[in-house]
């Protein structure tokens, strides 16, 4: 690897480590609830292995316990997972043009906070070229993933080691909070961001998180057709 | 516990983590290199600020921890975490700060 793009992959290991924080709770948590639940070992660790992704794992172990029909387990686990192709999507643009192959390991990487911290890089700054794009992608990827699986392990093996009534639930909003407010760079940011907050609380009532969805869906439009006019007025 | 057979479990672990890869592999796999149209673009700009503050709302004000009831340590870490964001511009400061705020409350207020 070229010295540019070790440098690139080493700063997404730095801007990676404090998410640190919030992985390892939320991994030995999913251990333990589902090493409580019934499951095995090689069975809590594949999920975070094969699924890795918290919230939707979280989904599914609740409704094996409440004794849903299999398929139905798998739909309503996924509909939670599906702003990972809106997170795709959003990648193109800026990864679009590397391997296929490459592609392939992105996409098993995409998580909240690998997409978000990479974004957050990359409209930061727009001189990247996509092979630094990627190293930095990377090197994201690299410091939480197996962080998620040990800490996974940690939970299904020792068990709740972690005291209960520690607010350790809140350290995603705060990861997800340092991602989201320097992203409101823009007037059409800060709406889109109100209309997701919005349509979350309005949508509330939907089941299977399609609520987030809805709100995620106007959210980009709001944001979208106030970059418009802004510039409709500039020009 | 879990009254599923062995095979029951690995099919949703195997349907849930294939379903998974081919949502996050969605665009990026079909999609590739091929140019997107402007006002497509301008849509996924808005992606993280669309989807983040839409998925941490309910986790702010109705915390599952606490019966789904405001709760003054949480909103009082999520406030300072917000300051603490504008002031440094940080993102690693921001979480750290938060998260000591966040115990500092807990520890005081209860």
């Amino acid at each position: 690897m070229p010295l540019s793009l070790t440098r690139d992959f080493w700063q997404g290991f730095r801007d990676g480590t404090p998410f640190i924080l919030v992985i390892v709770p939320f991994g030995a948590v999913f251990g333990v609830v589902a090493t409580e639940a019934g499951l095995d070992l090689a069975q809590v660790m594949g999920f975070s292995v094969l699924v890795i992704a918290g919230a939707a794992q979280f989904v599914a172990v609740q409704m094996m316990l409440d004794n849903a029909p299999v398929l139905i387990v798998i739909a309503a686990s996924l509909a939670v997972n599906l702003r990972m192709a809106m997170y795709s999507a959003a990648l193109v643009p800026h990864l679009g043009k590397i391997s296929w192959w490459r592609r392939g390991l992105v996409s098993y990487f995409i998580l909240d906070q690998t997409y978000a911290a990479s974004v957050l890089q990359y409209e930061q700054n727009p001189a990247m070229t996509s092979a630094q794009k990627r190293s930095y992608y990377f090197g994201v990827a690299v410091v939480i993933c197996p962080v998620w699986y040990l800490a996974t392990w940690g939970g299904a093996v020792l068990g709740t080691a972690v005291p209960a009534g520690l607010p350790i639930d809140f350290a995603v909003p705060i990861t997800f909070l340092a991602l989201i407010v320097p992203a409101l760079r823009t007037p059409a940011h800060i709406v889109a961001a109100l209309v997701s907050i919005l349509g979350v609380l309005v949508f509330a009532f939907l089941p299977f998180n399609l609520g987030l969805l809805i709100a995620a869906v106007l959210a980009m439009m709001a944001g979208a057709e106030v970059e418009r006019r802004i510039r409709a007025r500039a020009a | 516990m879990i009254t599923f057979t062995t095979t029951q479990i690995w099919l949703v672990i195997a349907g849930l983590g294939l379903g998974s890869y081919l949502l996050r592999l969605s665009f990026l796999g079909i999609i590739g290199n091929r140019e997107l149209p402007e006002w497509v673009l301008r849509h996924l700009r808005y992606t993280a600020v669309a989807v983040m503050p839409g998925m941490i709302t309910p986790l702010i004000l109705f915390p599952q921890a606490t019966g789904g009831t405001l709760d003054a340590t949480r909103m009082g870490a999520a406030a300072a975490t917000i300051a603490i964001s504008l002031w440094t511009r940080n993102t690693t400061l921001t979480i750290f700060g938060g998260a000591a705020v966040l115990f500092a409350l807990h520890f005081s207020l209860s």
